[in-house]
């Protein structure tokens, strides 16, 4: 549609009007006229450079025991004080990071492609499809998250899933997590883009795409799917957010990352909090982190919706 | 009205098999199951001693058997016994689960009572610094987690000024006031967190609503203010709203399994959490099964208060 109108107007101005790539512009006008959504994009990059970089940015490892005296506050040599175990807790806040922006990252693929997946072909063929693919979809909605997600996360474990690491970023229990809160937002999103796509599938171009004679797979990957794509991309901004929060709720619990890899869940969790009276740092520093990464999140995700909802463009 | 009841009471009925399928087959589809965890303990337990307990669960029998012998006495209130503790799941949760209803309930109610006002009061002044101001809380609520909030409230106030919120369950028999007094910081964090939500729906369904004509129309007829907020716009701002209530009921549930582990409430939420850690197979399905049927049923009576307030929906 913003083709057409662009070709419209054509003839009136007096030069054409060049336009930049839909995602180009679409940083562009975050940059123009979303002040906090800038200020949160920023935010969100400056957290996965720190975990991309962790080993350079922290000065010690994360599960480095006595590299400073226990429980002293914040100094110059360790400016977020040390825990009850004499660990730095700024290093382990940095590699806190790779957990949350691994799981933030599954959180987009993940939930996009099964999203897109369900929605798009829920909402284009309609019928059949539709009516069971939504019944499934209906079942899983009624289902609270977190007790999904922590009879899963009880299923596996104690369990390896062969071929995966025994530790780490890619170990069982990580896997399984980013797999489940993928799924359990994917699903949430395919209602949304369903509802997209039902909309996208009744304009005209899809009609002249349809009489030119275009099978399903064309009419389904250069029609639908960049037209829902808006919705989408916001979705998954706002679910990086929950999926963030859902995974140190899980840590907190004990049920999340193995405890020997830093997170910021499990930094807050029933052990420390036996020290945190007297060491508040140890809590202070990684809930700031995480509740400043979930903030980020939302509120790019906001400044998105303002920006790639065309009904709020409008108005 | 009845027909539209009944037809919505019928549909729930399948999904609740469903969850109830789900959560079954869940738990048994990983190898490593209850028996070798109970025999964890018992290292010399011999294979005969691990069939002889597996026939004892009723573990033996093939799965569809299992599943439609659990049916059939869930649907007689009989949820098994817990293989650890030896008493029954039904008694278990008949015990916790008003906790965890009155610790939900009050959340709710904290939350609204936070949420609607300042939403409203969002929407009426849009663009000015009360209206920022409550936006910013809004994300900030939704952004910072409870037990977060919560770990500060448990170690701060005990630094500065020796004062901690109370950690252990005081029943109504312990008084009126330290009962409330118990609930009330848990129930306010978790409101908190819920608000944000709502807040947000709340504040975009007012400015929604206040751009319409008959919006318009009762300001020519020169009521007050207050009269156009309560009797036209409130009303047909909060059908939406209540949806999303609906909707949070199932994040509550999630709040307080995580809340009642930090305030040691006895309530479903700690419960489910340690039989899950010990695969608990009879309890944490009779938890997850009252939980699906809670919220099933909120959200039945959701849909039904939304046919009573909206007659679009009722005859649409």
């Amino acid at each position: 549609m913003a083709q057409t109108t662009a070709a419209m107007q054509l003839p009136a101005s007096a030069e054409p009007h060049r336009r930049l790539p839909f995602y180009l512009e679409v940083c562009v006008r975050l940059a123009k006229e979303k002040p906090m959504g800038l200020f949160s994009a920023i935010v969100v990059l400056v957290l996965f450079a720190m975990a991309v970089a962790a080993p350079l940015i922290a000065p010690f490892g994360p599960n480095e025991l006595g590299v400073g005296t226990r429980l002293t506050g914040p100094s110059w040599g360790h400016i977020m004080g040390t825990d009850n175990l004499g660990r730095d807790v700024f290093s382990r806040v940095v590699y806190g990071a790779r957990v949350s922006m691994t799981i933030g990252v599954a959180a987009v693929v993940v939930p996009t492609i099964i999203g897109l997946g369900i929605g798009v072909l829920s909402g284009y063929f309609g019928g059949l499809t539709d009516m069971i693919a939504q019944r499934f979809v209906d079942a899983f909605i009624a289902f609270p998250a977190l007790v999904f997600l922590l009879a899963v996360a009880a299923v596996f474990r104690g369990h390896q899933v062969p071929g995966l690491p025994a530790t780490g970023l890619l170990s069982t229990t990580n896997v399984v997590l980013m797999v489940s809160v993928g799924l359990l937002l994917g699903i949430g999103t395919s209602r949304i883009i369903r509802s997209a796509t039902i909309q996208v599938k009744d304009s005209t171009y899809m009609e002249a795409a349809r009489s030119l004679g275009c099978g399903h797979g064309r009419m389904i990957f250069v029609y639908v799917v960049p037209n829902v794509m808006a919705p989408t991309i916001t979705l998954a901004t706002l679910g990086l957010g929950v999926a963030i929060l859902i995974e140190a709720s899980l840590s907190f619990l004990g049920l999340g990352v193995p405890p020997d890899t830093p997170t910021w869940g499990g930094m807050l969790s029933r052990e420390a909090r036996s020290w945190m009276t007297q060491a508040p740092w140890m809590a202070i520093f990684p809930g700031g982190a995480l509740s400043l990464a979930v903030f980020a999140f939302n509120m790019l995700g906001d400044a998105l919706r303002d920006l790639l909802d065309p009904r709020l463009r409008n108005s | 009205m009845t027909e539209y009841i009944l037809r919505r009471v019928l549909l729930a009925i399948p999904t609740i098999v469903l969850v109830i399928f789900l959560s079954f087959i869940v738990m048994r589809l990983v190898p490593g199951d209850l028996v070798t965890q109970m025999m964890a303990e018992r290292p010399y337990a011999t294979q005969q001693d691990k069939d002889q307990l597996r026939k004892e669960l009723g573990l033996d029998r093939p799965l569809p058997v299992q599943f439609l012998n659990y049916l059939g006495h869930a649907f007689q209130g009989d949820l098994g016994i817990s293989p650890w503790t030896h008493r029954p799941v039904t008694d278990e949760l008949k015990n916790r689960l008003p906790v965890t209803a009155e610790f939900g309930l009050y959340a709710i109610v904290l939350g609204l009572l936070i949420a609607l006002p300042v939403g409203v009061i969002s929407a009426m002044r849009q663009d000015t610094v009360e209206d920022y101001t409550s936006r910013s809380f809004a994300i900030l609520a939704l952004s910072v987690p409870y037990f977060f909030t919560a770990t500060l409230l448990i170690v701060f106030p005990e630094k500065w000024f020796g004062w901690s919120p109370p950690l252990i369950y005081k029943p109504w028999s312990a008084g009126p006031f330290s009962h409330l007094e118990y609930f009330f910081w848990p129930a306010l964090l978790l409101g908190v967190s819920l608000a944000g939500t709502v807040m947000r729906m709340t504040r975009t369904m007012m400015l929604e609503v206040l751009r319409q004509d008959y919006i318009r129309t009762a300001w020519a007829k020169g009521l007050r203010e207050r009269m156009i907020i309560t009797r036209h716009a409130l009303k047909n701002a909060f059908i939406p709203v209540i949806t999303i209530i609906g909707l949070q009921v199932g994040t509550a549930v999630g709040g307080t399994i995580i809340l009642e582990s930090i305030f040691n409430m006895p309530g479903i939420g700690r419960y489910f959490v340690s039989a899950i850690l010990q695969r608990d197979y009879p309890s944490v399905q009779g938890v997850v099964l009252v939980l699906a049927i809670i919220i099933v049923f909120v959200n039945l009576v959701v849909d039904v208060l939304y046919g009573v307030l909206d007659p679009r929906v009722r005859y649409g």
